[in-house]
């Protein structure tokens, strides 16, 4: 008869930045520390809201880059969590987040939200992760959650970017992807190449995004990025047989997204 | 309303232009839509008013382009809080499109290709305070901005102003359209700032 | 260009008002009868409100309004909704 408790109407809560980690030129992480936090499934995102002095506010969903149960590295159920921001010139809040918001600052959001685009460890399919850009995001949870949670599912991310140096997480998915042959990431670069890669640049296609394979029947496919990037790659995998029901996207909207 | 952030102070900032209530100047034109944009092709392209007793005036692209029509600088006023001023257009006043139509109908219901709807009183849609524009900036109207030919009654939020525009229905009785039905105010007037029901 | 997004988007304005989550809710379409999870609608989140679209057939399934002080929800688009509840 007992019943676990119904998750109460979303609220908004007050974290405070514990740190901030430059990713890229314009991208940085902020580690936020908020007690009280429920916890989040990878895949999840938060909304962050700004207000000015004279009550004017503004409002950005950032999907969560950290794996459930605290930044990698952190302690076990320490109530962090972690968003990754690329910074859009002519934004409105992300030049804040990425630029003015620094240590100690409080910063108010709400979440976690979204049940659809998520994955869990008790999945143990195959899956087909497809970023572009800074919707590389919320997978880099799922591959994050996938290692601290020790799961052997099968992982193949393609990650779309546009030069080197824009990539977050490079570091990181290449000591992952080397320690551990479940996870398999391949790049597409989209304008300029690293010295010696072996193909011109240029956007995604069917045979890197199935690369020759068959969909296995379990297989899940999230898709994330902007609006066009998100369409091509959904559409590509639907022509080379891929089930629609089977692939989950995030859509940034047209200008890529988060501002 | 929320904890104020350090050092944010947000995008808009209206300087001396006198605005409605609540209402940031912008110098783009965002897009809002309900849906996908229609394409509507010329040669199907229709405009009809139909009054309360039956009897409907339809336009083809042709016949409409060949009316007067007027050059107009008008200001925007969104629902969404952005205000846009100064803006260019070029339409056929509904005064022309009404002369000599005989009804009694108080209200008016203007319906888009793809489905929108929006009400307002017939009397707001005379006397030089409405147009069916299809230019804006001396360009054709983009498809995003409602093209190839949309409503324009700068006096009301901008919700008023329906892309699109495939006809009016002239009624005895108001019909609250997509946006009214829904929470926002009947009228709209930004200078009441009446957004919502009960403003 | 189309500048709509996934039903994602409506998970966020919908636990405002919803104590379980609405994107892996199954709702079905009154106009084509297709079902699926909300989470696949066709978002419009530029408007002055939310629209979700049904995937197949492009009307209208759920519309959100939202004032400071209050929302207005029209589910008329959906014959149901399927919605989990925790266990």
């Amino acid at each position: 008869m007992a019943r676990a408790a119904v998750l109460g109407r979303l609220t908004w809560q007050v974290a405070t930045v514990a740190a901030v980690r430059e990713e890229t030129a314009t991208a940085r992480t902020i580690v936020l520390d908020l007690p009280g936090w429920p916890g989040h499934q990878a895949g999840q995102h938060v909304d962050v809201r700004l207000t000015a002095p004279d009550g004017y506010s503004a409002q950005r969903s950032y999907s969560i880059a950290s794996p459930p149960g605290g930044a990698p590295g952190g302690a076990a159920g320490a109530a962090t969590l972690e968003l990754t921001v690329q910074r859009l010139a002519d934004g409105e809040v992300s030049p804040y987040l990425a630029d003015v918001l620094e240590p100690g600052d409080p910063l108010e959001l709400r979440g976690p939200i979204g049940g659809w685009f998520v994955w869990n460890p008790t999945s143990g399919g195959p899956v087909l992760l497809v970023a572009g850009g800074s919707g590389v995001v919320p997978l880099m949870a799922m591959i994050r959650t996938r290692a601290v949670s020790g799961s052997h599912a099968p992982f193949r991310l393609v990650y779309s970017v546009r030069e080197p140096g824009t990539a977050l997480y490079a570091g990181e998915l290449a000591d992952l992807a080397t320690a551990d042959a479940g996870l398999d990431v391949t790049y597409v670069y989209t304008r300029t190449t690293p010295p010696g890669w072996p193909t011109p640049a240029g956007r995604i296609s069917a045979g890197i995004l199935t690369a020759g394979q068959a969909a296995r029947p379990d297989l899940a496919v999230f898709v994330c990025g902007p609006t066009g990037f998100v369409e091509t790659a959904a559409d590509l995998l639907v022509d080379a047989g891929y089930q629609p029901s089977a692939i989950k996207t995030e859509r940034f909207g047209p200008s890529g997204g988060q501002q | 309303m929320g904890i104020v952030s350090r050092g944010f102070g947000g995008r808009r900032r209206g300087g001396d232009e006198k605005l409605p209530p609540g209402q940031y100047l912008v110098t783009d034109f965002p897009v809002l839509s309900a849906g996908p944009t229609p394409r509507v092709n010329l040669d199907s392209w229709e405009l009809r008013i139909r009054t309360e007793t039956g009897p409907s005036r339809s336009w083809d692209w042709a016949a409409f382009q060949a009316l007067p029509h007027e050059d107009i600088t008008v200001d925007l006023h969104c629902v969404t809080k952005w205000s846009k001023l100064g803006t260019t257009w070029r339409g056929v006043s509904l005064d022309t499109l009404l002369d000599g139509l005989e009804t009694t109908a108080e209200f008016a219901l203007a319906r888009s290709y793809g489905g929108y709807t929006t009400n307002l009183p017939l009397a707001d849609l005379r006397d030089g305070q409405a147009w069916i524009a299809f230019s804006y900036g001396s360009e054709d109207l983009e498809p995003e901005h409602g093209g190839p030919a949309r409503l324009l009654v700068p006096h009301l939020y901008l919700w008023k102003s329906a892309k699109w525009v495939q006809g009016i229905d002239l009624l005895q009785a108001d019909n609250p359209g997509f946006w009214e039905s829904l929470g926002y105010h009947n009228y709209g007037d930004p200078w009441r700032e009446q957004r919502y029901w009960g403003d | 260009m189309n500048t709509h997004l996934d039903g994602n988007v409506l998970a966020g304005a919908l636990r405002e008002l919803f104590t379980v989550d609405i994107t892996t809710a199954i709702g079905q379409c009154v106009a084509c009868g297709t079902t699926g999870a909300m989470g696949q609608a066709i978002v419009y989140a530029d408007a002055p409100g939310l629209i979700a679209r049904c995937p197949a057939c492009d009307e209208v399934v759920l519309r959100l309004v939202r004032s400071s002080d209050r929302a207005w929800l029209d589910l008329r688009g959906v014959s149901y909704l399927q919605l989990e509840l925790p266990a």
